[in-house]
């Protein structure tokens, strides 16, 4: 007996080991951006490189916020974010609702077209989506940004499985009680399936947030970019100023760490539901 | 696929049967899905359309699309920079898939009963796959600088050259490619660690005394076991790194020398369409991406057989 117990506590020192490699690994680069951040732009070209900083220089935060219009940026990041995650949530979850819960004519064959959705790849539609946006005038707007992005897929499939495992008689009572469907949808039913609605909402605030190439073709003035788009333009104009734009990379993944960490459960949910529903 | 509780009881209450009541839950049904579907019609299905039509056509420098049948299918297959573009596209796919069994092995070695920091070293791995890309792009071009980088000069106790991973032809595409797989391990890792879950305990219990040892236990137990996870993220892999974009745009920038090497095909879309005005074989470039995926993904679906277990 004894023999096993220190065979599993060696292995399990060596487990954490790995692990801890591994972990390092991830964490590193981060660790090395904020360090660059805060040395000055001559010390970053020394030979060889110093590990802390001389003199923990702030500087390059301050530089970030006037080279570019940084501020308006992070702004349009945040409208983006938000206006694509209500929209998911709203329009996604009625009709997740309908498809799990309603009979009609129709449902298979208009859920089916619905899923389809997921099959195309999003560069295909870049061209007339862009037509579409110049034709209502909207090209280097907020609402360029998140438009496309409220409809999802996904996020329908997601909340009906979830819709699906609720019991029938919830509805039943409540329309014995004279409640109307959508009565019963928002009040009853949305309420019951709230960590679905999380995991979807962290999720799609994740993927608006980082989304590159639909900014770039739609909004193309600075002052109207994300921040996603807007640190390309950072590495254009500091090609060589590497202080400065690791001081912008961190500032612009600040937000979506901070939600990281305080939603984590969420994230992991969705991801781990995004692999195991289908 | 085919479970409707809904229907089920709609049938069971037997209320269905008046005609009026019924047509009335229809229309709100259709009510409630209109928005999206709106949605869904103008900015999926209708471009979906436009651009099979796009790809048959020139765009002129006034605006305005001329039909010009296939020419830009030919022009495409014609173009040595699509196949450059695509072998590059295979070996980021290539390259992207070795994120799959990292992240199992991390996957198996959390998955040790009595493990203390599981959800530490999750929440460190994950970390990569949330941070902004562009940021992830950046601080990589970073270590990977020829002059300063750090990455040098930890090769360089090792008696390792001075290089310029990144602009480099020789190099670039494995440089990127290794950032890929170092900001997707962590979203494999939760698949794969939901996955190993599912796995009854009783099999491990079972097997350990039977005197499997641990390697014995992950290849006879945990692989096979996890083998239709495995399936699923390889399909979602393939899918996405065949549409890679972000990195190469953020890391190459546009006056790299190896830009040829490592362009990708939605790369060299956004070129055609964005910046060179050809919008006609940028249509039939994204058309022809998406028959190589879904031709894949067949592919992929056909030969699960061979190796996937459903328990």
């Amino acid at each position: 007996m004894p023999d096993t117990r220190t065979r599993g506590r060696a292995g399990s020192i060596a487990t954490h080991a790995a692990l801890s490699l591994g972990a390092l690994v991830m964490v590193f680069p981060f660790l090395w951006q904020l360090l660059t951040a805060l040395k000055t732009l001559a010390e970053t070209s020394r030979v060889p490189p110093t590990f802390l900083p001389d003199d923990w220089n702030r500087e390059s935060f301050e530089k970030v916020f006037t080279a570019l219009p940084f501020r308006e940026m992070l702004t349009n990041s945040v409208l983006n974010t938000v206006g694509r995650t209500l929209g998911q949530l709203v329009f996604c979850s009625l009709a997740a609702y309908a498809f799990a819960r309603m009979r009609f004519r129709g449902r298979n064959v208009l859920f089916a077209l619905f899923l389809s959705v997921l099959m195309v790849p999003s560069s295909l539609l870049v061209l007339p989506q862009y037509d579409i946006i110049q034709s209502l005038g909207l090209l280097n707007s907020a609402p360029a940004l998140f438009l496309p992005g409220m409809f999802s897929a996904f996020g329908t499939f997601m909340l009906r499985q979830f819709f699906l495992t609720l019991p029938m008689e919830l509805e039943e009572a409540a329309r014995i009680d004279g409640a109307g469907s959508f009565r019963i949808f928002w009040s009853i039913m949305l309420p019951l399936i709230r960590p679905a609605l999380a995991a979807l909402a962290v999720i799609t605030a994740m993927w608006s947030w980082n989304d590159l190439l639909w900014p770039l073709v739609v909004n193309t003035d600075p002052s109207t970019m994300p921040i996603s788009a807007g640190l390309t333009s950072l590495e254009g104009q500091f090609e060589t100023n590497y202080p400065v734009m690791m001081a912008g990379s961190l500032i612009a993944s600040l937000p979506m760490l901070l939600v990281y960490v305080f939603l984590q459960r969420h994230f992991v949910q969705s991801v781990a539901l995004s692999g195991s529903k289908s | 696929m085919s479970v409707f509780p809904a229907t089920a009881a709609a049938k069971s209450t037997g209320r269905g049967a008046a005609a009026p009541v019924k047509s009335r839950g229809q229309r709100t049904a259709y009510l409630f899905i209109a928005p999206l579907g709106l949605g869904f019609a103008v900015f999926y299905f209708w471009p979906l359309l436009q651009t099979f039509y796009f790809s048959f056509t020139e765009f002129g420098a006034f605006g305005g699309h001329t039909f010009i049948g296939t020419d830009n299918y030919v022009r495409v297959v014609r173009d040595v920079t699509v196949w450059q573009a695509l072998g590059n596209t295979l070996i980021y796919s290539l390259i992207g898939l070795t994120a799959l069994p990292v992240a199992i092995v991390v996957a198996a070695l959390l998955n040790r009963r009595g493990l203390r920091g599981v959800a530490l070293y999750r929440a460190l791995y994950f970390v990569p796959f949330v941070t902004l890309p562009v940021a992830v792009g950046l601080v990589w071009n970073w270590l990977y600088n020829g002059d300063f980088g750090l990455l040098n000069e930890v090769l360089a106790r090792f008696g390792i050259d001075r290089h310029y991973w990144v602009s480099d032809p020789s190099t670039a595409v494995f440089a990127i490619g290794t950032v890929m797989v170092w900001s997707t391990t962590g979203y494999y890792l939760i698949i794969f660690m939901a996955g190993i879950k599912g796995i009854p305990r009783d099999y491990y219990e079972a097997a350990e005394l039977d005197g499997a040892g641990a390697l014995r236990r992950f290849f006879t137990i945990t692989l096979p076991l996890l083998s239709p996870t495995i399936f699923f993220a390889s399909v979602i892999c393939m899918i996405n790194s065949l549409q890679t974009f972000d990195l190469i745009y953020i890391m190459m920038g546009e006056k790299n020398p190896a830009i040829g090497d490592t362009q990708s095909v939605v790369g060299l879309f956004y070129k055609w369409a964005f910046v060179e005005n050809a919008q006609g074989a940028a249509a039939a470039l994204a058309f022809l991406l998406m028959l190589l995926i879904a031709a894949l993904t067949y592919l992929q679906f056909r030969f699960q057989k061979r190796w996937v277990h459903y328990a």
